[in-house]
């Protein structure tokens, strides 16, 4: 419990936000969302907040006004008018702020968040925290099950934010397009697309954070020799839910261009593309897990 | 991934921590990631990169300098809750999510990217460590023995001592390029510590009230093993620095710079003769005190504060408090509870307290296991911190009677109540070929293997086991320190035909210690067939033995030649275990071509060695 005061207290002092600004339904998301602004436009009915978690968790408490939309149901709708349908049965117009969450290390917000800006949702966010961190800082939560009136929302397809696999098959080509892999380290020695560079999801969050600080992110590319001005594309190794949150560390770097490649590592493998392995070491004999 | 640690305590007062020594400087992590950066750049020579790197702790991972092993120094092997949380985030952060414990009392994270080495030691030094000096041409971790303190045996405590020289030599300019890496080792007692394999031991002795060591030279196990000679009877502790000192500028000027095979202080005592080395010793010391600057050897700065500050006294009282147990015997039918404090908890000299040993596998850990761990310590162990141990453990020292159960349940809610932590199914691995690109074999996977099977089969049970080791290496390096096992391994390949196979040259007979013996070979086993060999040996055992002759005294009086069973000597039990150790064509045993971990057929790869650049 004490550990959580300090937190509480920021959380405190930063409460004075300008709720004029906050009240306005086009109030345009950081690409992390702080407490303290959740908080102000959930006060001020401003955003439509998103629960990714499974259905049964949302029902046993969740941030207030939050909707459920379980990771599953949006992976199921694979089409960008199933993720319209989806945003307008939980009455999200197309420019009302749509902040997303889960309590999985941001994995799972992130994937979700990427499909919404993807379809044309940009006004979307990952909140700073996990729904675990939430609670732990004892801040409010509720049971009830919210719905929302339907609304239209347009589609409008953001495809520099996505990469498919012809699209990386190129990109290895190319000098200035960077491969990041965003699995663990030994996923990643085992096997990767040839001339991934490895950051691995665990690099990225830090102290009940989904996501570090921009200078450190900046500070982990800048040790790697990697330039903020080239091209970025992330990957994991199913659904695009590590290397989504890997996504969003690098926009949150303030690197302008980076996609992701959704479908991964398994579309890769599926299809049969060459890959880069290392068998000269035991290195799984190594972990205690 | 979950944080689940637990942080502070509501019901417990939480001891103290004691100042934590401040080993790491910041301004040594920006000059990695720079020179990280020129050497990629091409700016910074391959060579100068590598001196450069391993003078900072970080070794070339096998087959693969784009990976590092990143090893932090941990001095006298104590180490405190919030490093232990620390080096749990920075494992999950930039390593494998574990961490592995050495048999130098290091912490080692693998694989860890050479671009993110400055951020783990950015990391160590937000909580006081370092991984300057822990690998290259220097003097390296200093060892402590884990039970100095609470040793019932001992003279008095080594540990103030121990970092005393430890803060003496880091950094140093007279270390810094070194013939050859540097070891130095202290002992509570002539039973506990590794004085006689290190290039400099000491075990504390007082004698006329004076406080002063036994101090070993040259000794130190690898490819060509020797045992450290005793340099006087007794050295007063203030000339422990001069005599260090002494023993570090003759090594530098006379040390073999040109063969790397030969370099370590021991060869130059093994070649130069001992008493010729001892009397050159004795000189340089009185030399080493008439011009060492007063300055300079106020530099070597013995704190008793280095010692917790206790709510208790920490001299001895007899008679040792009896372990909280219902049975004195144990069986494998024995509750797990019963069965770990059996062989996991020793008392203290200190009333009422006891050393509890968490069993690790060949020093693996968990970074949940490490968090849960940390705040066991912080709140059951009034001195507040652990030790790591040679045997690839922890020790958790200072913990009340009433709180073993509760210590207990912490570990097993992780995983980490395993019994056996004293006794011979805590097999010593060294990383192998999980990490290393010396090694031939994947001994650490081996010892893994061998430790879950004999607490299966319930050999941590045996008292007659209980002073018997099993150590093995992965190459005739001695990581694995399988010189100084009961039964020991050193990996090797052997070929039938065009097939080759992982075999282990199997030792019996070295003990630690003041009295201890290098272990003499014997023969070679096939990796996959090294359990079938010790339970084989074991067998034997139970036949031949008579009355109160443990495994281990059985074992050396065999070396001796002095059996007085059917088997009398050595060649009788080559002869009985060959059976089980020869090697058959890969067509009749494909399996024995195979090493543990690899489903592909084995090849012996290795790289060049890091510890000689």
């Amino acid at each position: 419990m004490n550990n959580n005061t300090h937190t509480s207290n920021v959380a405190n002092e930063k409460k004075v936000v300008n709720s004029t600004i906050f009240g306005a339904e086009d109030y345009e998301l950081p690409v992390v969302c702080d407490i303290d602004i959740l908080r102000t436009l959930i006060r001020n009915k401003a955003a439509r907040v998103v629960d990714v978690r499974k259905e049964e968790e949302y029902k046993q408490g969740h941030i207030p006004t939050a909707v459920s939309i379980p990771l599953a149901q949006v992976l199921s709708k694979d089409s960008p008018e199933g993720i319209v349908d989806i945003l307008e049965s939980i009455g999200v117009s197309d420019n009302l702020p749509v902040i997303v969450y889960d309590d999985t290390f941001g994995a799972l917000a992130a994937r979700v968040a990427w499909t919404f800006q993807y379809v044309g949702h940009t006004n979307s966010s990952l909140l700073e925290v996990t729904f675990s961190r939430w609670k732990d800082l004892e801040l409010e939560i509720e049971n009830q099950i919210n719905t929302y009136p339907r609304t239209t929302h347009h589609i409008n397809i953001n495809q520099e934010m996505h990469a498919d696999v012809s699209y990386v098959e190129n990109a290895k080509e190319s000098t200035n397009k960077i491969l990041v892999d965003s699995r663990e380290r030994l996923n990643f020695l085992t096997e990767h697309i040839p001339g991934a560079k490895n950051i691995p999801y665990t690099m990225l969050g830090s102290n009940g954070n989904i996501l570090r600080k921009p200078d450190e992110i900046r500070r982990f590319m800048e040790n790697r020799g990697l330039s903020p001005e080239s091209e970025f594309i992330t990957y994991c190794g199913s659904v695009g839910t590590l290397s989504g949150l890997a996504y969003y560390a690098l926009k949150l770097a303030g690197i302008k261009n980076v996609k992701l490649y959704a479908k991964s590592f398994r579309e890769w493998k599926i299809l049969g593309k060459p890959k880069e392995e290392f068998k000269d070491a035991n290195y799984w004999d190594l972990s205690a897990e | 991934m979950k944080h689940t640690g637990t942080h502070g305590s509501e019901y417990r007062s939480v001891s103290p921590s004691k100042i934590s020594p401040k080993w790491g400087r910041e301004e040594e992590t920006e000059i990695f990631a720079q020179n990280v950066r020129r050497f990629r750049q091409g700016k910074l020579s391959e060579d100068d990169f590598r001196r450069f790197r391993l003078q900072h702790g970080a070794y070339g991972s096998r087959l693969q300098l784009n990976y590092s092993m990143v090893r932090i120094k941990v001095p006298s092997g104590e180490i405190n809750p919030e490093q232990l949380e620390k080096i749990a985030s920075l494992s999950e952060s930039f390593s494998i999510g574990s961490a592995h414990v050495s048999t130098r009392q290091n912490v080692q994270l693998h694989w860890v990217q050479l671009e993110d080495v400055s951020e783990v030691m950015r990391g160590l030094v937000e909580v006081g460590l370092t991984t300057r000096e822990a690998c290259g041409n220097t003097v390296r971790n200093v060892m402590c023995s884990h039970y100095a303190g609470v040793c019932p045996n001992e003279a008095f405590d080594a540990t103030p001592y121990s970092k005393a020289i430890a803060r003496f030599f880091i950094r140093n300019p007279m270390c810094q390029n070194l013939p050859r890496k540097f070891k130095i080792n202290f002992a509570c007692c002539e039973d506990h510590g590794l004085v006689r394999i290190a290039d400099i031991g000491l075990t504390p002795v007082v004698k006329d009230e004076r406080r002063g060591f036994r101090m070993y030279l040259g000794g130190g196990l690898g490819a060509a093993s020797f045992i450290g000679h005793l340099l006087e009877d007794f050295t007063p502790e203030e000339m422990i620095l001069p005599t260090c000192m002494a023993a570090i500028r003759l090594f530098d000027r006379y040390g073999n710079r040109e063969n790397m095979a030969r370099n370590r202080m021991r060869y130059l005592v093994h070649e130069m003769g001992w008493e010729k080395f001892q009397k050159m010793v004795l000189k340089e010391r009185s030399i080493v005190e008439m011009t060492t600057a007063v300055a300079t050897a106020k530099l070597f700065d013995v704190k008793e504060n280095d010692s917790p500050n206790l709510p208790i006294s920490t001299k001895s009282s007899h008679p040792l408090t009896k372990l909280p147990v219902l049975d004195d015997h144990i069986t494998s039918e024995s509750s797990k509870y019963e069965r770990w404090i059996h062989t996991n908890v020793v008392s203290q000299k200190q009333a009422g307290y006891f050393t509890v040993f968490v069993t690790l596998e060949a020093g693996d850990i968990t970074a949940n296991q490490l968090r849960i761990l940390a705040g066991a310590i912080r709140e059951l162990s009034a001195e507040g911190v652990a030790r790591n141990t040679p045997q690839q453990n922890f020790a958790i020292r200072y913990i009340k009677g009433e709180d073993l159960r509760e210590f207990y349940e912490r570990l097993m809610s992780i995983g980490l109540g395993s019994p056996g932590a004293l006794t011979i199914t805590s097999a010593v691995g060294c990383s192998g070929t999980t990490s290393c690109n010396l090694a031939i074999t994947n001994s650490h996977r081996l010892a893994k293997e061998v430790q879950r099977k004999f607490i299966e089969l319930g050999f941590d049970t045996d008292e007659d086991f209980r002073d018997s080791t099993i150590k093995i290496s992965g190459c005739p390096n001695s990581c694995g320190q399988h010189e100084i096992a009961t039964i020991g391994f050193f990996g090797g390949a052997s070929r039938i035909g065009t097939a080759m196979a992982p075999t282990y040259t199997m030792l019996f007979g070295g003990s630690a210690g003041e009295q201890g013996n290098l272990g003499k070979a014997i023969m070679r086993v096939p990796a996959r067939r090294v359990i079938d060999t010790i339970k084989e040996i074991i067998k034997i055992y139970r036949n031949e033995k008579n009355d109160d002759q443990t495994l281990n005294e059985w074992i050396n009086r065999i070396v001796s030649g002095e059996g007085i069973g059917d088997i009398r000597n050595i060649e009788d039990m080559k002869r009985l275990l060959l059976r089980v150790t020869q090697l058959p064509s890969i067509e009749i045993e494909p399996e024995l071509y195979k090493d543990y971990g690899n489903d592909v057929k084995f090849t012996a790869k290795t790289a060049r060695g890091e510890c000689a650049a």
